[in-house]
This record gives C-alpha cells, structure tokens and sequence, in this order.
C-alpha cells in the first residue's frame, strides 16, 4: 500500500496537502510541533494511491511518498 | 516499499522562513526538482533577490549570491559572462523585478542574456508589510492603497511577459499560476524548459508564476488560492508570450 510521511519539524499547518488529497486521506493532527503548529497526517493508509499531489502542493517541502511501483510522480 | 518523491537534493535540509501556504515554497521546489531533473545542480549559480525570497541563498542546494534590490539580473550577467558554462537563474518578487529592478530585467532581455529568471509575482510587497507594487491589481487594497488601487493616484499594473514579450533578445517567456495541481504541473514544465533553454544556449527566458501573500493579503492559505484564481488570472492571463522554439 502506497503512503506518505509528513515531517512535523517542517510542516506550518497550511492544509494544502488536505485540499488537493483526491483522495481525501489527509487530516489536522492534533500533535503541536515546537514552532507551535498543528501538523497534518495521513489517517487512512488504505485510500492513499501515493499520487503525489499533496507532496507537490506543499509549499514547505515536508512530504515524500512511497509506493511500490517504479512509477514516478510525473514531472 | 520505495520513496518516489521526496525533497529534492538541490534543497538543504532547512525549514523555509515563509508564512504558512505561501507559494513561494512551492516554486523553489519546482526550480530545485528542474536542477535535479536536468543533472544541473553542481554548476548552477543562483542569484537571489531583496523580498522574502531574499534567503534563497540559505535554501538552494547550489552556489548562490544574494543581489542589492532589484539588480539580480546585473549580477548574473555579470556571472553569466565570466561563467558561460555555468547555469545561472534569478529568483525575484514583482517589488524586486518590476519596481526599483524595472531597468535591470528589461536589458537583460534586451541583451538577451542566456540566463533563466525566476519571476514571483504576489501583486504586493511581502517583506515589507504590504505596500503597494506596479502590479498590484485596479481596486485591491494595501497598506498603501487603504481604499483600493486606483488609476488616477496610481496608474495601471505592469504586466511583465507582454511589457518584455516585444524585446529580440528575448527566447521564452511564460506566465503560469501555482493555485492548483494542475497549474502547478503546467509551471513545473516551463521552468524545467526555460532552464532547457539556457543549457542550449538560447538566450533569455523567464518564467512569470502568479504566487500568494496571504499575510498580507489579510486570508488563509486557501482563500488566498481562490483569489489569486478569481482576481488575478483575468488580469494576469496564463500563456506562452514568447518562445522562439
Ligand atoms: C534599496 C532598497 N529599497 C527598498 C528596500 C525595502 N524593501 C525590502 S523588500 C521590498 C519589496 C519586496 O517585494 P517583492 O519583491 O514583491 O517580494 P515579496 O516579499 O513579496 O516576495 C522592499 C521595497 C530595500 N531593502 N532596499
Ligand atoms: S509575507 Fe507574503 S510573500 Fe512573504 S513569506 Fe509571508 S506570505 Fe510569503
């Protein structure tokens, strides 16, 4: 099953990734990281098909993406 | 299980000082995946400018020089011409390129600079808190236009690929918008072919991305979205203004 890691050092709780998840598998944590923002996570591992929008749409750069296949994100 | 996509190395493993869904982080992505893309990294020089973005030389994973307000085009000129293997880009805000650096860009296209200019315009000053810039829209509201833009007090937006586009030295110009995975997609393909260009010795190009402020535009990251969406993609039309192919 594909699935993504959120760095929580990196992430500011914009919710971008949230938004633009066709999948809707993406949600606010209720962890704070120590520059005081709520991070996002991946709730439901099964519904992540590691499209890798939310990773692009992440304006700070705090995704990567995981599956199996060789299959880039496309460029 | 492998990782697909994860930070580019041609990004330090530092947190971005930006606001939380600023775009301005979704571009240097887009410009670290292109010298990742290309295999250009280690002889790329990037010039960063006075705005936010001006810690661009604390991001790029690549050789980078910070330049006075305005003059990142100068500089890499400057670097260009004593380092014409090197792949040199200007990353700059519209306060940057299209005020107090209007005369910088307009010769390097003029001159047609082999060079690659990295052109977020967020219709504001970010850095400063607000103010004004030549592109902010007719009607929206600033620190320094509290009632709206207006035409009387302070004459129209500039918009920088048609302003540049009737300039022969220039090769590629693009104007593109970061509000969607879409767009994003379509940005991600022009920057990668404007740094194309300049690896083939083509000439000029710059590639015009439609960013968000949303501190000061006063809305969140999402909002801000659909603005820039609503409000300035009718202004600021997406498309190709020049590609000499
Ligand atoms: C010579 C000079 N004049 C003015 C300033 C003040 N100043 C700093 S950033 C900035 C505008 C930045 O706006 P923009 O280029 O749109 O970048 P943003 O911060 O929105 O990304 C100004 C006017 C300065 N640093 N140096
Ligand atoms: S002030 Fe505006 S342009 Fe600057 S980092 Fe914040 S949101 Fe981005």
């Amino acid at each position: 099953m594909p699935f993504i890691k959120v760095r929580d050092d990196l992430c500011k709780g914009c919710k971008l990734c949230i938004t633009f998840c066709p999948k809707q598998v993406i949600r606010m944590s209720d962890r704070l990281n120590p520059k005081g923002y709520y991070v996002a996570e991946l709730f439901d591992k099964e519904g992540c098909t590691g499209c890798g929008i939310c990773a692009r749409m992440c304006p700070d750069v705090a995704i990567s993406v995981y599956r199996e296949d060789k299959k880039e994100v496309p460029a | 299980m492998k990782v697909v996509y994860e930070r580019p190395e041609s990004l330090l493993d530092v947190p971005f000082t930006y606001c939380p869904g600023c775009t301005h982080g979704i571009i240097h992505r887009m410009v670290a995946d292109t010298l990742d893309d290309l295999g250009i990294r280690e002889r790329t020089i990037g010039v960063s400018p006075v705005g936010c973005s001006v810690f661009a030389y604390e991001f790029f994973n690549c050789d980078m020089v910070a330049a006075a307000h305005g003059r990142a085009p100068a500089v890499a000129t400057g670097i260009k011409r004593v380092h014409p293997d090197k792949i040199v880009f200007t990353y700059q805000g519209d306060g940057d390129l299209a005020a107090i650096g209007t005369a910088e860009i307009i010769h390097a296209a003029a001159r047609g600079e082999n060079i690659t200019v990295i052109f977020a315009n967020n219709v504001i000053y970010g850095m400063t808190g607000g103010q004004m810039a030549p592109t902010t829209l007719i009607g929206q509201k600033t620190d320094t236009t509290p009632y709206g833009r207006s035409v009387e007090a302070n004459g129209h937006p500039i918009r920088v690929c048609e302003l540049l586009s009737s300039l022969d030295g220039v090769a590629y110009l693009e104007r593109v918008s970061t509000h969607d995975p879409k767009h994003v997609l379509k940005a991600q393909k022009a920057i990668k072919k404007a740094f194309q260009y300049q690896v083939d010795g083509k000439g000029f190009t710059l590639i015009e991305l439609l960013s968000t402020c949303p501190s000061n535009w006063g809305m969140n990251p999402l909002d801000s979205l659909k603005w820039l969406e609503e409000s300035m993609l009718p202004y600021y039309k997406p498309g190709v203004y020049k590609d000499i192919g």
